[in-house]
């Protein structure tokens, strides 16, 4: 009896959470011959069709907007593990004169809000000739705040024994980094890439601010464009949607333990 | 046989915080010591502007669009908030498991979490859409005789915005309490048991207090994302903030003020500064809160 009323509670919790993806897919699927509105609704399309996908591509250029949200996520992505790393090696394991200082201005970097900033942000990509640019898109988030002290965390938890033991056969501070203390850090980077990864490729705010061109347009503006150009037909929205969540479903689905790992590691991100 | 030992050059150290120090202090520290010295100008996009002192802190406090938007983000918060912690943690409870099914549910439930803002109001514009499934749903079973205005009445479209929030949010936080609850000891749940303490009795004595400080740690972290709520709200509402804008949120009014052409970017800095101190003001009170409960 409890297991029932426990598996119920957990059916109902994912009717809720997967229910509006089945029908958003169920609508992109309807063609002219299915009533939209018929009650009660319909959810196995009357009439089939592959056609609303072909509708919204013809229209929208989602490929553009999947290239350009690419472009954008391959370059954060590419900064923060290099630069988080880098930066996460001296703050846990060199010494260095202010390094207390430095490691407060990142975390102090983490506590302000990004929306708070933003009108700065802009500005100052603009007089740097950056506006309306994927560069510019992507140059403010390339090494977080966040990633580097996650990075430093990671670095700090390898014993000591293992790099003496290198410097002592002469390995210099490089060396180091690159054969000894990186490939320990392995799963954090991964976690850093991910994370990275989707939170360029679903920015919304940022590039509404600083991209103008269509042709610039990543995937969540150009998305976003779709429901002033489609808005009586739900069908063409549904269609753009699915495309568009296909890339990242994608990633998850490969990634899904890290994304796990990368929570319970306590990378929170707001 | 000598040792070699090497010694690091004095800016080793240097060279490889450069990129991330670089790129920290340029897009984050330095905006926002800007941020505060914009806030005491009458800047905008296209002139400089000049001291102005705190004339543009007693215009928001005047303004009447200013006003509404903080009441939506505090609002928001109020309300999603109190779901964010405890919803979660139920859903974790009952999900928390080894058998095939509940992992996959785990999958399942997590998915939204990694859907952008503008993919996830786009499919609920589509549910609650006035010709949307729900009202169809609801005139269908007879609930309701005309359309319910989920998208433009004043209080139901921040309702909805909220729906789609905790939508996406329920099982980013679920997975969280799921690493807490790997956490307590599991003498704990059989200690209760043989106590005669049913599931009920074991999740409100056991599984609640064993991942209080996560509780803690959520509701901090929520707090802050939901007062800075706008993919959600920008998206249900078209871009406008709903009809004459009833349903701005802040950080809508500062991308508002603060970009275009007309963009008044010393005002929007005021009402950046302001959001700054809600925040700081947003997590003091809730560690004031939390160390107070935990002293007693």
């Amino acid at each position: 009896m409890r297991r029932v009323v426990r598996y119920l509670i957990l059916l109902a919790f994912f009717v809720l959470l997967a229910g509006p993806l089945v029908w958003q897919l169920s609508l992109s699927l309807k063609g002219a011959g299915d009533d939209l509105y018929a009650q009660p609704p319909q959810l196995v399309p009357a009439d089939p069709t592959l056609g609303n996908y072909g509708g919204v591509l013809d229209r929208v250029p989602i490929p553009r907007y999947v290239l350009n949200s690419g472009i954008v996520a391959l370059l954060v992505v590419a900064g923060n593990v290099v630069g988080a790393s880098l930066a996460g090696y001296a703050l846990a394991r060199l010494r260095f004169r202010f390094r207390r200082l430095v490691t407060g201005l990142f975390v102090v970097a983490l506590l302000v809000p990004i929306e708070s900033i933003i009108i700065a942000q802009f500005l100052l990509v603009r007089s740097s000739g950056l506006a309306d640019t994927l560069l510019g898109v992507a140059l403010p988030t390339a090494i977080g705040a966040l990633n580097v002290l996650l990075m430093r965390n990671g670095f700090q938890s390898i014993p000591d024994e293992l790099e003496e033991a290198a410097r002592i056969d002469g390995a210099g501070v490089w060396q180091r980094f690159w054969h000894i203390c990186a490939p320990q850090v392995r799963g954090v980077m991964t976690v850093v890439a991910i994370f990275s990864f989707v939170g360029a490729w679903n920015d919304f705010l940022w590039p509404l601010i600083v991209l103008s061109g269509e042709e610039n347009y990543t995937l969540t503006l150009g998305l976003n464009r779709l429901r002033g150009t489609f808005y009586s037909d739900p069908r063409l929205i549904a269609a753009g949607t699915i495309i568009a969540l296909i890339p990242i479903l994608v990633v998850f689905g490969f990634l899904q333990r890290y994304f796990f790992r990368g929570l319970q590691a306590g990378g929170i991100k707001g | 046989m000598t040792v070699r030992q090497t010694h690091d050059r004095w800016w080793a150290p240097w060279l490889f915080l450069a990129p991330a120090l670089a790129v920290v202090v340029t897009f984050i520290l330095f905006p926002f010591a800007n941020t505060l010295a914009l806030s005491a100008t009458d800047a905008t996009l296209l002139k400089p502007g000049r001291f102005i002192g705190a004339d543009n802190f007693v215009r928001l406090w005047q303004d009447d669009r200013f006003r509404v938007a903080m009441t939506n983000s505090l609002l928001y918060v109020v309300c999603v908030v109190p779901i964010m912690v405890a919803a979660p943690l139920v859903l974790a409870a009952l999900v928390n498991g080894t058998t095939r099914i509940l992992s996959f549910l785990r999958t399942a439930y997590y998915l939204p979490v990694v859907m952008s803002s503008v993919i996830v109001g786009l499919i609920w514009t589509n549910l609650l859409d006035s010709r949307g499934l729900v009202n169809n749903v609801l005139q269908w079973a007879g609930a309701v005789d005309s359309p319910v205005l989920f998208l433009s009445d004043r209080w139901l479209t921040l309702f909805s915005a909220m729906l789609v929030t905790v939508w996406t949010g329920l099982g980013y936080y679920m997975v969280i309490y799921l690493a807490a609850m790997a956490g307590i000891d599991p003498a704990l749940y059989d200690a209760a048991a043989v106590d005669g303490a049913g599931p009920i009795r074991q999740f409100l004595h056991v599984t609640a207090p064993g991942v209080r400080a996560t509780s803690a740690l959520i509701g901090l972290f929520s707090s802050v994302s939901a007062f800075r709520v706008f993919g959600e709200v920008y998206v249900l509402t078209g871009g406008t903030g709903g009809t004459g804008g009833q349903d701005i949120t802040v950080t809508m009014l500062i991308q508002q003020e603060g970009t275009g052409l007309q963009a008044e970017t010393g005002y929007a800095g005021a009402i950046s500064v302001v959001m700054f101190v809600v925040l700081g003001l947003l997590l003091a009170g809730q560690l004031w809160f939390q160390n107070r409960r935990a002293s007693r």
